[in-house]
């Protein structure tokens, strides 16, 4: 017994001295990490750089240009009530205008709803599961309150809250961050659960730290890596909940360009015009799958735990 | 068994009342006056008035809940003012086309993913793995209603075989129900498919590793036999778990797809109530729901003694 853990020590002692691959080296070999990285850079080149790829005011219409099909030309009134020629790559809408323009800056609005509610869940799902997990008389409560939460389909509350406070870009992010709360305070509790029995968390609270330090630099630090898988998946359900609720006609305002407007406008005239919900449906879902598929990668490359679960 | 069966009845009892607290919350934690909201955009200010008396909104928080608590509990989900009748009624009115599609999604889905998802594990790691699980994510990731004007584009209006929208009660006939039907179950299903097939491969993956594989295997079984009757029926619980879980994406799914294919259901019945802001009518939506995904994972839990003896309640 005794040698074979003093082989075990030597052996751990010899592996050490092999240079591990880091996090970063290892994120960047895989594919999917790859991939879906670059997909979604390039989405973000493209909502900073709406204005200078050809696109003009989303908001500004033509009469004279309505329902044109991808490729032609028309011309399109600007603020100043100019008439300038605009080549209408992906056609125009019943109002005349540029379908182009409209996706494009329609990427701001789905990345940023998409970022920031997962950042809100994840704030206050991490709140939350640290509570939930380190004070124990709150654990029971507060989780019950969470299954009910999740006894509700998600859509249905997002719909719900969004229809109570009226769309704007918060009331939206924060009706689609709601809902997925409770994942992540589920995720964070069942981490803190098994990080606080660590030597390492012991010796801390042995040594007199006071619970607010060790739940911020002993266990936090190590529910990192989970947490970025989870928000990830978050911001890409997000981002397909935004445009749900713009299909709907319940999402942010009808002049706002978001793909789930552009789409609700084009499904009148859906069966004569299909490019005005295929161009933003194609950047949908490319986008939510570019998430996805880097949300995979950060699995099976921080979280290789989960990976083995699903 | 029927010890289990009432301990586990009772247990959803919190769960619902929690959603039940939440659901009221909802509308009385919003800015403005609660008796205007409830009422929505159509109501005039004597329907406010009433709404505010029966509700008893100068009476405290707690009072009030147990006012509409009792209400609901009588089966009283209040009157809708857009619909102008009973939350009740609305939903039951609505309740065929909605429970003939999710039938015909989960019939659909679970037959296709199942044997999807067990040869994907049998052939673990070959090309129809890799596609299927690239397909799972793309399943994942295709907005419902984008798939939607697809197939619609591609299956009604290039090939003209199945109507663009609409629906025809059973009644009406089979031949026309279920014509109309197939589509929007094909568009729901996606998602769902991508689900049960990923968890199917996982679960049966692990059955495989399996001695009792192996030793069916040695007495010389035919591999389908090893396969079905030994390492899916071992998977089994994983299974009906997230068919059960999955359930809320369909319930998140029929509310888009309803509006797509214009099918008078549940689904366009709660974006009608939300886009004129009938808020009992979005409550008693939200609610029915909720109580039947609680009760479906019920049945779930209950099930797991069918398809695995061991698990005895």
């Amino acid at each position: 017994m005794a040698t074979d853990s003093a082989a075990e020590a030597l052996s751990t002692e010899s592996a050490a001295v092999v240079r591990q691959d880091s996090a970063m080296q290892r994120l960047r070999r895989n594919w999917s990490v790859r991939i879906g990285g670059v997909v979604l850079l390039a989405l973000v080149f493209i909502a900073l750089a709406a204005p200078l790829l050809g696109t003009v005011d989303p908001t500004l219409f033509d009469a004279g240009s309505r329902d044109l099909t991808p490729g032609q030309s028309g011309e399109i009134t600007t603020l100043d009530g100019d008439s300038i020629k605009h080549t209408f790559i992906m056609g125009s809408d019943s109002f005349g205008r540029d379908i182009y323009s409209r996706v494009l800056y329609g990427t701001r609005v789905s990345l940023m709803v998409g970022a920031f509610s997962a950042v809100v869940a994840l704030v206050f799902g991490i709140l939350l599961g640290l509570l939930s997990g380190y004070l124990r008389w709150l654990d029971g409560p507060l989780m019950r309150v969470m299954d009910g939460v999740m006894a509700i389909p998600a859509i249905l509350i997002a719909i719900a809250l969004v229809a109570m406070w009226r769309a704007s870009l918060l009331s939206v992010i924060i009706a689609i961050a709601i809902p997925e709360i409770p994942r992540v305070t589920r995720l964070v509790r069942s981490l803190v659960l098994t990080i606080r029995e660590e030597p390492y968390v012991e010796a801390a609270i042995s040594l007199g730290t006071p619970a607010w330090k060790i739940m911020l630099f002993h266990i936090l630090p190590n529910t990192v890596a989970p947490l970025l898988v989870q928000g990830t998946y978050i911001c890409a359900a997000g981002i397909l909940v935004e445009a749900i609720l713009s299909f709907l006609g319940v999402g942010l305002p009808p002049d706002i360009p978001t793909w789930g407007n552009i789409m609700a406008e084009g499904r009148v005239q859906f069966v004569t015009f299909p490019h005005n919900v295929l161009f933003p449906g194609i950047f949908l879902a490319l986008t939510v799958l570019a998430v996805n598929i880097l949300g995979d990668g950060l699995r099976d490359t921080l979280d290789p735990k989960m990976a083995r679960r699903s | 068994m029927y010890k289990f069966l009432a301990r586990r009845l009772l247990s959803t009892i919190p769960v619902l009342a929690i959603v039940a607290v939440l659901v009221f919350l909802m509308l009385r934690l919003t800015p403005g006056d609660p008796a205007a909201i409830l009422a929505g955009d159509a109501a005039n200010t004597e329907q406010i008035a009433r709404i505010r008396e029966g509700l008893g909104l100068d009476r405290p928080l707690p009072v009030q809940f147990a006012i509409w608590a009792k209400s609901i509990l009588s089966g009283d989900l209040g009157e809708s003012f857009y619909f102008k009748m009973k939350v009740t009624s609305l939903i039951g009115q609505r309740l065929e086309a909605t429970l003939s599609l999710a039938t015909l999604t989960i019939i659909f889905a679970v037959f296709t993913a199942v044997p999807l998802g067990v040869l994907a594990a049998w052939r673990f790691g070959g090309w129809f793995d890799r596609i299927l699980m690239g397909f799972s994510v793309m399943g994942f990731s295709v907005p419902v209603f984008v798939l939607a004007y697809i197939l619609i584009w591609i299956v009604s209006l290039k090939l003209g075989w199945l109507p663009v929208q609409g629906y025809k009660p059973i009644a009406e006939g089979f031949g026309p129900f279920i014509r109309h039907l197939i589509l929007p179950a094909i568009t729901l299903s996606v998602i769902y498919i991508a689900l049960i097939a990923r968890v199917t491969r996982a679960s049966v993956l692990e059955a495989l590793g399996e001695d009792y594989i192996r030793t069916a295997r040695a007495k010389g079984l035919p591999e389908s036999r090893v396969l079905i009757r030994h390492a899916l029926t071992n998977a089994a619980v994983p299974i009906v778990t997230v068919i059960g879980i999955g359930i809320a994406l369909l319930i998140g799914g029929v509310v888009v797809t309803e509006s797509v294919y214009a099918i008078p259901g549940l689904g366009r019945l709660t974006v009608d109530a939300v886009l004129a802001r009938d808020f009992p009518t979005i409550q008693g939506v939200i609610l029915f729901f909720s109580v039947i995904y609680v009760m479906i994972n019920l049945l779930v839990d209950l099930s797991y003694v069918f398809f695995d003896p061991r698990i005895r309640y």
